[in-house]
């Protein structure tokens, strides 16, 4: 068990010692200064040129979310065309794998551009290579760069005074892909192919085993795609079972570089923050805050984890290897609850384990994980959701002191509180609201068969859906039959909406902030980087985060806990 | 006003296409061949017996015969195609059922094994429905089974495993199911 522990240690300290270097890199690719990657500059500049973009464009919040937007559309009818046809391609199709019904194909497109990635089918019988490639692999480099953009135009808005321009979207959105996303991606695609993960066109291999029975196994350019699904907090897996698959995580070795995957570019971009607006004292405190939630998660999922289910110690079974169903054995409890933690904090989603089995307080927490969103969150849109709460915090702590509420010098006035508030509101009601629907529809038809598992477990299997799918998370109680109409259309236009209010509001408020002028910090400004903000800020995102979710929670994980004990 | 749909339609188009080249087929196909250069892990790490492919090294296969070690049960009967897990919750009565039966199936297949001997992940599905290990443990209680099945002295099968089993510094000890049964077969061959 101790070498369980050390590992999940080990991969800890991995993430937060690299993600200091990774996010003054970050912070400078932002500011367009000067990089080891430059000698990509050349691919940009001929990007730029056939498309007719300048780079060098200034431009304001509404054009940038235009742009934003208006890419996005294509991205959705590139993939919804090509899942509606892709057994029409005569290439790169060898398993001949059919194509997508439309509610499905529609769910899918949504959930690769959202940067969800749910997945109601499974790769090995849903997807050709070309899809996987060209549609799959590709759009988990541009919806986590699309968030990643996003998130420069607000670092641009906060630095600004009395300026309208947040910069320009094509330009950070191209050189996220370029200069973040790729190199990441190719260092971990290679140690996934010297490790055993697959990268071939052949087709599913039928062979005779050991004992004599004929199985089918699936193969495939995996490597990449894993890699950069690991990266840009995406999750879609290559293999039905995602990381948990042998060949999509073979080892320990490649658990570990795909778990500092999940939390790579997202804990680096908070440090990000500091350096880019001079401000790394308040990079650590926000850091610190996220840490100290992710942490106190983590620990307790882990220990219910390796604890074991209180049912199978009923029977006699000494659980010295922990709760194990629904787990690898070569990743154990330990690595299995620290990945499910870390993948649902993140907006990544992929798995090393089956979340639908774990223990009910594990699963409670991989839910609050997703309903809170914002710590550390998804590339890009982990730290905007974030910046809502301190709109709020700060606004809360200036009421308090009695104040004009100030962020970083500048006046947060009722246009801003109000975007910020409907925001993070927003959460809360597509979740709940639409759980409330699935659970009155599928308590008044017993047979619809959605449910895998009765009882408390059954309804948490549907809260669970759809706050992965409002919080882009893309990771799933897989015992909810979800490829039905009704949760293809659901839960795709509740991604839409999580994806991309919670993208423009923030954005807006930056613009804003932008265009106020500079008041410079006295005597009785409200420290940000204090302890006193810091636990302000704790504080909002707990009680806003308990308030509107616990009844939800009390109804399915709590209550499935309480009724073993 | 035509001019500017027709100049943001252009622009956008050429953005999609030109990146899905570039991050669609060039990144993927740059490392592809890499994998050229090694083309065991690229092939999935193939074991390669008369010519045949008869498993890879990561895959776990079903084990039913006495003489061989078991790997852990599956929710797709170890086909890798439709590769999966149960789903099943962790107070479902389906579930625990399921275990409950494992459990007397395991002890009346290896009589002399006590129930507080059983390891959880022998009577658990795991997450893949493939998943390639047991834990040692798991394998320490199949060699009386085993050796009488293969009418094999304990202590030569005690020496195997002893070999096979990895305790490594991070993570989990474990032992590979597929490559223990090879090599049993290779010691049954060598002692006839």
């Amino acid at each position: 068990m101790n070498s369980e522990i050390l590992g999940v240690l080990v991969t800890l300290v991995l993430m937060i010692v690299l993600s200091y270097p990774l996010g003054k890199y970050i912070s400078k690719v932002f500011k367009g200064e000067k990089v080891w990657t430059d000698f990509l500059y050349p691919v940009e500049k001929f990007i730029y040129k056939i498309s007719g973009i300048n780079p060098n464009k200034e431009m304001d919040w509404k054009e940038n979310m235009k742009a934003l937007l208006k890419l996005n559309v294509f991205f959705f009818i590139w993939a919804f065309v090509i899942f509606l046809i892709q057994n029409k391609i005569p290439f790169w199709n060898p398993a001949g794998i059919g194509s997508m019904e439309p509610s499905l194909a529609f769910n899918t497109a949504v959930s690769f551009i959202s940067n969800t990635n749910i997945q109601h089918y499974s790769g090995e019988t849903g997807l050709s290579y070309f899809s996987q490639l060209l549609v799959v692999g590709y759009m988990q480099f541009v919806s986590a760069a699309t968030g990643i953009a996003a998130l420069a135009l607000i670092f641009k808005g906060l630095s600004q005074r009395k300026a309208k321009g947040l910069g320009n979207f094509y330009s950070l959105w191209l050189r996220s892909n370029t200069r973040i996303l790729l190199p990441l991606a190719i260092v971990v695609a290679v140690i996934l192919l010297l490790n055993g993960t697959p990268d071939t066109f052949k087709g599913p291999q039928t062979i005779k085993t050991v004992q004599g029975d004929t199985v089918t196994v699936a193969l495939g350019p995996a490597a990449p795609v894993v890699a950069i699904k690991q990266i840009g907090t995406n999750g879609g897996g290559f293999f039905g079972p995602n990381s948990a698959h042998p060949f999509e995580n073979p080892n320990y070795i490649t658990n570990i570089v795909e778990c500092w995957g999940i939390l790579a570019i997202t804990m680096a971009l908070v440090f990000a923050f500091g350096f880019y607006l001079n401000k790394k004292r308040l990079g650590i405190m926000i850091f610190a805050v996220m840490a100290i939630v992710y942490l106190s998660f983590t620990a307790l999922a882990v220990k219910f984890e390796v604890d074991g289910n209180p049912l199978i110690k009923e029977m006699g079974i000494e659980q010295t290897t922990g709760s194990m169903e629904g787990k690898e054995v070569r990743f154990g409890p330990a690595a299995s609850a620290f990945w499910a933690s870390s993948t649902t904090v993140t907006s990544n989603g992929s798995s090393n384990s089956n979340h639908d089995s774990q223990t009910p307080l594990a699963g409670g927490i991989y839910i609050m994980n997703m309903m809170i969103n914002s710590i550390f969150g998804g590339v890009g849109v982990g730290f905007i959701n974030f910046f809502m709460f301190l709109i709020i915090a700060v606004f809360i702590a200036g009421l308090m002191v009695g104040r004009t509420p100030e962020f970083l010098g500048k006046k947060i006035e009722a246009k801003e509180v109000k975007i910020a508030a409907l925001i993070i509101l927003l959460h809360p009601f597509l979740i709940l609201v639409s759980t409330a629907i699935s659970a009155y529809i599928a308590s008044h038809n017993p047979n619809i068969g959605w449910l895998t598992n009765p009882s408390y477990h059954g309804f948490s299997e549907m809260l669970y859906e759809f706050t992965s799918a409002s919080a882009n998370n893309g990771s799933e109680f897989t015992g909810l039959n979800a490829n039905v109409p009704f949760w293809n259309i659901m839960d795709g236009v509740i991604m839409l909406i999580g994806r991309f209010l919670p993208i423009i509001g923030p954005v807006a408020i930056a613009g804003s902030l932008a265009e106020k002028k500079y008041i410079p910090e006295s005597e009785g400004t409200l420290r940000l980087d204090s302890y006193a903000f810091g636990i302000v800020l704790l504080a909002v995102i707990i009680v806003i985060s308990a308030l509107s979710f616990f009844p939800a929670l009390a109804v399915g994980p709590i209550a499935e806990h309480f009724s073993i004990l | 006003m035509k001019d500017y749909i027709m100049k943001s339609l252009r622009t956008n188009l050429v953005l999609l296409f030109s990146t899905i080249i570039f991050f669609g087929v060039i990144y993927p196909l740059f490392i592809w061949s890499i994998g050229l250069l090694l083309p065991q892990q690229a092939n999935g790490l193939p074991i390669i017996a008369n010519g045949n492919v008869i498993g890879y090294r990561n895959i776990g296969q079903s084990f039913t015969e006495a003489k061989y070690f078991w790997g852990r049960p599956s929710a797709c009967n170890y086909n890798p195609i439709n590769a999966a897990a149960t789903n099943l919750g962790p107070t479902n009565p389906v579930f625990l059922n399921t275990v409950e039966q494992r459990i007397n199936t395991f002890m009346v297949e290896n009589p002399g094994i006590k129930k507080s001997q059983i390891p959880s992940d022998i009577v658990t599905s795991s997450a893949s429905g493939i998943d390639p290990d047991i834990s040692p443990q798991a394998a320490l209680i199949q060699i009386p089974r085993i050796a009488k099945a293969r009418k094999i002295d304990q202590a030569v099968i005690e020496k195997l495993v002893d070999e096979k089993i990895k305790e490594p510094v991070l993570g989990p000890a474990h032992v590979n199911v597929l490559e223990l049964n090879l090599s049993l077969d290779k010691l049954a061959e060598l002692n006839k």
